[in-house]
């Protein structure tokens, strides 16, 4: 089949940007739409022309560093769906396609496509973590865990922290991330305790650098894990409690 | 030179205690004193850097990743072993040890396998403390599955997501720590040299990504944990970044490369569907447990997979394994494979594949069963093939995926260099010639969070009181200099081919004559050819753009120009290993129904490589091993 793919480039965070068109022949429809940029970086090295930088690593869906806007959706038109599983057969033959970088102020772009994304990292390190010092656990099966709790953490746990929540949003709010973050915690038995003060310091540190939610939902149908904005609820939930909560008190009666 | 592994005396379910009483202690006041740089966040890594940390080492922590929890580790799906017993099958400690000793077909060291057993149960303890969502039962206790190689279920599990899930836990106690200041975070920054004063490591140069620069970073050790060299071969199931740079430059400076041929072929992979394909994607492990696997047995049958009745069906696995069947380890089961395939029996467009079919299971548990048991993997499949599995048979064929070689460490996990430790992937320690499924995950958390905390002191308390290496030194400012004329000299050739074609003929030629069969002959064809290709990058890549920008172009082929060196020295240890054991395969040293066929009597030792200069012929030193508790026996999974 054949594609137009029209792609944002930017040699640095300070040079200015513009779209490029390239037409690519002979593309299989068994590649994914990452093998399709390496094809196109092979034909740009062989004229001389730089690469296009992209973030990728696992090309399996799971590590997040995929992040292509593919017209104008976070990772293109499948659902549930990372960049790096998205294949050609999904694109009809002649497609003319836009690829652009996630965009957001909390994601300053690095080149072309990669943007960085340390602001999530910032969220997590303010309260995403139970304090459990290595050697200081009791045995695992101490706690009991509810099939039905641990599987609910589980979905939120899914997160890969890709970004495409933020890039969808029109207010570029990190909502969904973090409330899958808080929740995967505030579910489990495990995280009662720093439960009011986790979700009060993550939700802050989310608005230091991200927009705010106002519902538009557009976070979960762009999400390549399908998280759905039920967390959102469920930390707003948390977070409104927290507030209201006489947080020494609350961690004496547990 | 005879290598000292410097195992603890006495019996071995007692080592670990004694010696950890026997090591040295650093006060917890003078910890704060110590600085330690951990390269690599995967499990090894985030587990070592957050575990030193709460014990008051300050640390600096190292990733080219752009944030620590993409590492790798992250796409691990099956599972973590543990002698846990929770099923009151008959599994212990030194059931574990006995059958990784065992699946590692008699290549690895015992006293650190057995460690390795007695630590796996307190690792799922910390896990589950930190929050990992394991799969539980409806009573809520932890779930278990098999995995194999093994016959009792110790597999502990997250979905299909297990490697995540431990990743993600490591990570939030990394984070944690960030948070508190008592780690560094250097995320896409790269590491590019180990700096060794008087022999010693006292440091790293790395290239910051975003920017190019090129900086020099001391302290007290060095500890890398920087991952497996799969990519070698070039289509792996590794995560495309993966790379052998950081232990290769170490060797460079003096560490010494165990058992580099020492490499893993998953059974379970999709096959290849193309030229463009640029990486494998592996079907977890274990699927084995329901799937059954066969191929026609007529190599002409033409019929789809559903039309073609049992009788016409060769189960090739459970003809040949009736005690294991489907779950015999990797190495036999990628072999058998590839027998049936070579045989022209192989299915799917282009022959290249085996079927891994469900209707049976699906049959006896339901669908709902099989889906929650493997939703991810066959939406993974699915999505990238395009065929329901829930229909029709998933069609898999082997792909390199693990490595079990790495740097040589003694028993506290210290290389040769003073003050360089490894951990994870990237040594050589635990898994012999093959892996057991779920056991890397195991390793990598045994050796952060357990092993290297105890055993750092051996080498930081007699240093109390001593400051780093300043970066002004002569040693670090030469290391520099030497990782800024690697980039100019890679900027400078100005070739007409890219990084990735070397790539790709480098992995052409490491598959061909380095795969799943080696032979003397395959070998030195190897050689020749890699040292061909090796000559023709250095004249003929082309790499554009600066050094002092974001330039992954560079970034690839620093670390394809290690590859081809690294590759060669692989290649060197499989010509060198005149028998079969585990992942090294030579046709001359089979049985006669084509069984791996070991050599105890010559080859029952690791073998660790010296790095002697650029032209000459790597050193080599042996670590002889010995076997006292599981007695060297042809493996067998009749
Ligand atoms: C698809 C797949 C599935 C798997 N499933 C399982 C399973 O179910 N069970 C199991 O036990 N094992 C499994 N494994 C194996 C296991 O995942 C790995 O062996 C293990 O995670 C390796 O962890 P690590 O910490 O050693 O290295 P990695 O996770 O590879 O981490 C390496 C780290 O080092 C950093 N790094 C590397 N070089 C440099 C450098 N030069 N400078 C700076 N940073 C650097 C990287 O940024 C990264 O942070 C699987 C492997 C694959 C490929
Ligand atoms: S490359 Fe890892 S999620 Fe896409």
């Amino acid at each position: 089949m054949k594609v137009t793919l029209t792609v944002w480039r930017q040699a640095g965070p300070a040079a200015q940007g513009r779209f490029e068109t390239y037409e690519l022949d002979e593309v299989s429809e068994d590649m994914s739409f990452l093998e399709l940029f390496d094809v196109l970086n092979e034909r740009l090295i062989a004229k001389g022309e730089e690469p296009v930088a992209f973030d990728h690593d696992c090309r399996e869906g799971i590590c997040g560093s995929c992040s292509m806007m593919i017209d104008g959706r976070p990772h293109g038109p499948e659902l549930g769906t990372a960049t790096c599983q998205l294949h050609m057969r999904k694109f009809a033959d002649g497609a003319k396609i836009t690829v652009e970088p996630w965009r957001a102020g909390a994601f300053p772009l690095v080149r072309d496509l990669v943007v960085d994304r340390s602001a999530f990292d910032r969220i997590v390190e303010s309260g995403g973590y139970i304090t459990a010092p290595t050697g200081s656990a009791p045995d695992g099966n101490l706690i009991l865990i509810p099939k039905a709790v641990a599987d609910s953490a589980m979905d939120a746990a899914a997160c890969i922290g890709c970004g495409a929540c933020v890039a969808a949003c029109p207010n570029s709010a990190a909502n969904l991330f973090t409330a899958a973050k808080v929740m995967h915690l505030n579910l489990l038995p495990q995280g009662q305790p720093e439960r009011w003060e986790r979700v009060t310091n993550m939700v802050d540190t989310m608005e230091q650098f991200f927009g705010s939610c106002t519902n538009h939902g557009e976070c979960e149908a762009a999400c390549p894990k399908e998280i759905s904005i039920d967390f959102i609820a469920l930390m707003n939930r948390d977070y409104i409690k927290a507030q209201f909560k006489q947080r020494r008190l609350a961690s004496q009666r547990g | 030179m005879v290598m000292d592994a410097h195992i603890p005396e006495g019996p071995i379910a007692t080592k670990w205690d004694n010696h950890k009483f026997d090591v040295k202690l650093v006060n917890p006041a003078n910890k704060r004193r110590f600085t330690i740089i951990v390269v690599g966040s995967g499990l090894g890594g985030a587990s070592a850097a957050a575990s030193l940390a709460e014990l008051g080492y300050r640390v600096e922590l190292h990733t080219f990743h752009d944030s620590p929890r993409r590492a790798h580790s992250i796409a691990a799906q099956g599972g973590i072993n543990a002698a846990k017993n929770y099923h009151n099958d008959g599994d212990s400690v030194y059931r574990l040890f006995y059958d990784t000793v065992k699946g590692g077909d008699y290549r690895a060291r015992e006293a650190n396998v057995y460690r390795l057993a007695q630590v796996s149960v307190d690792i799922i303890d910390q896990c589950v403390a930190q929050g990992v969502p394991f799969a539980r039962e409806y009573g809520g206790l932890l779930d278990n599955r098999s995995f194999g190689g093994a016959q009792v279920s110790r597999t502990f599990y997250a979905r299909g997501q297990t490697g995540q899930q431990l990743l993600l836990g490591a990570y939030q106690a990394l984070a944690n720590q960030i948070h508190l200041g008592n780690v560094e975070l250097h995320h896409r920054s790269e590491m590019l040299d180990l700096v060794t004063k008087d022999g010693k490591a006292v440091g790293i140069v790395a290239r910051n990504l975003m920017t190019g620069a090129v900086t020099s970073h001391s302290a007290h050790a060095v500890v890398l944990a920087t991952g497996g060299y799969g990519n070698v071969f070039f289509l792996s199931t590794n995560a495309k970044a993966s790379n052998v740079t950081a232990i290769w430059r170490a060797y460079k400076k003096g560490a010494y490369m165990a058992n580099p041929c020492y490499t893993q072929i998953h059974p379970t992979c999709i096959p290849a569907s193309d030229e463009f394909q640029s990486k494998l994607t592996l079907m977890s492990e274990s699927l084995r447990n329901d799937g059954r696997i066969w191929v026609p047995t007529d190599a002409m049958d033409t019929r789809s997979p559903d039309q073609i009745p049992d009788e016409d069906r060769d189960y090739f696995l459970e003809r040949r394994y009736p005690a294991f069947g489907n779950l015999v380890p990797r190495d036999v089961a990628s072999r058998a494979a590839k027998r049936e395939v070579d045989a022209g029996r192989g299915v799917g467009p282009l022959k290249n594949g085996v079927y891994l079919d469900f209707a049976d299971a699906i049959n006896r548990l339901g669908r709902h069963v099989i889906e929650e048991r493997y939703g991810n993997l066959f939406q993974m499949y699915e999505r990238i093939t395009g065929e329901d599995p829930y229909v029709v048979p998933m069609r898999i064929y082997p792909a390199v995926h693990y490595t079990m070689g790495g740097l040589w460490v003694d028993y506290d996990l210290m290389s040769n260099v003073p003050g360089l430790y490894v951990l994870g992937e990237a040594n050589f320690s635990d898994h012999g010639a093959n892996r057991l499924g779920a056991s890397a995950l195991m390793q990598g958390l045994a050796d952060g969070y357990f092993v290297l905390p105890a055993t750092i002191g051996n080498y930081l308390a007699p240093q109390l009181g001593e400051q780093p290496v300043p970066t002004d030194d002569a040693v670090f400012i030469e290391a520099q200099q030497g990782v800024e004329a690697m980039t100019q000299q890679l900027l400078g050739v100005n070739g007409t081919r890219s990084v990735d074609y070397f790539h790709r003929e480098l992995g052409k030629i490491m598959w061909d004559n380095c795969g799943m069969a080696r032979s003397r002959e395959s070998l030195e064809k190897a050689i020749g050819e890699i040292a061909t290709l090796r000559e023709e990058f250095w004249n003929d890549v082309r790499v554009l753009g600066e050094g002092d920008t974001f330039n992954q172009s560079l970034e690839k082929a620093g670390r394809v120009a290690d590859f081809l060196e690294f590759g060669e020295l692989l290649c060197r240890d499989a010509l060198h290993r005149e028998e079969s054991c585990g992942g090294h395969f030579r046709v001359e040293h089979q049985t006669e129904d084509g069984e791996a066929l070991r050599d105890d009597e010559h080859f029952a030792y690791v073998a660790a490589w010296e790095f002697t200069g650029d032209h000459a012929n790597p050193g080599l030193h042996k670590e002889q091993l010995e076997f006292e508790y599981v007695h060297l026996a042809q493996r067998s999974y009749k």
